[in-house]
């Protein structure tokens, strides 16, 4: 594993309070799963920050094995992962997901942009 | 796939769609009591691992629920 992406990884989720790991990048998704995922934290209305996993394999490589998590797209909210595309949109649809950001917004500030 | 979660969650009500290395499934099972949603989701993944990682399935849409949370919603 390159040390130097394992702390690249660490340092975005830590540094944002949202954080995607996606397919392509929020203006231009490359995947099905992964738009749909930003457009719900779109429709949250809180600053997000997305990471493109296409342009290093080894990026997806570390990712799943720190979070246990085989597939794209993941989500860290408060620096701890709550999961992929189904999770997410399955807390939005139930009113959950808007309390969680909105509660790891209160405890860490965003980042100035 | 159907059959490989039924064998390992046993009593499982299992519905498994898709093709081409796209699949989506519904899972109600009784070994979900107790979990996160991630650990649900972690329990089915682990089952089809080695065809993830080999790209035989691309992606796996998951909706997991217990027995309990079925009967809420029917």
């Amino acid at each position: 594993m390159s040390a130097d992406l394992v702390d690249m990884i660490k340092k975005e989720i830590d540094s944002n309070t949202i954080c995607l790991f996606t397919k392509g990048t929020t203006d231009m998704p490359m995947c099905g799963f992964s738009a749909r995922t930003i457009a719900v934290f779109k429709e949250i209305g809180k600053p997000f920050k997305t990471v493109d996993v296409l342009p290093d394999p080894r990026i997806r490589q570390i990712l799943s094995s720190v979070s246990n998590w085989p597939t794209i797209p993941q989500v860290f909210v408060g620096g701890k992962f709550i999961g992929g595309c189904d999770i997410v949109t399955e807390m939005h649809q139930k009113g959950e997901l808007k309390p969680l950001v909105e509660q790891a917004f209160k405890t860490q500030p965003a980042p100035a942009r | 796939m159907q059959e490989r979660i039924e064998e390992a969650l046993p009593g499982a009500l299992v519905k498994v769609e898709g093709a081409e290395a796209h699949f989506s499934a519904v899972v109600i099972a009784k070994a979900f009591e107790g979990k996160s949603r991630i650990e649900q989701h972690q329990m089915i993944y682990a089952l089809f691992r080695n065809e993830m990682d080999g790209g035989q399935v691309h992606a796996l849409q998951l909706r997991t629920v217990t027995p309990s949370e079925w009967e809420k919603e029917t």
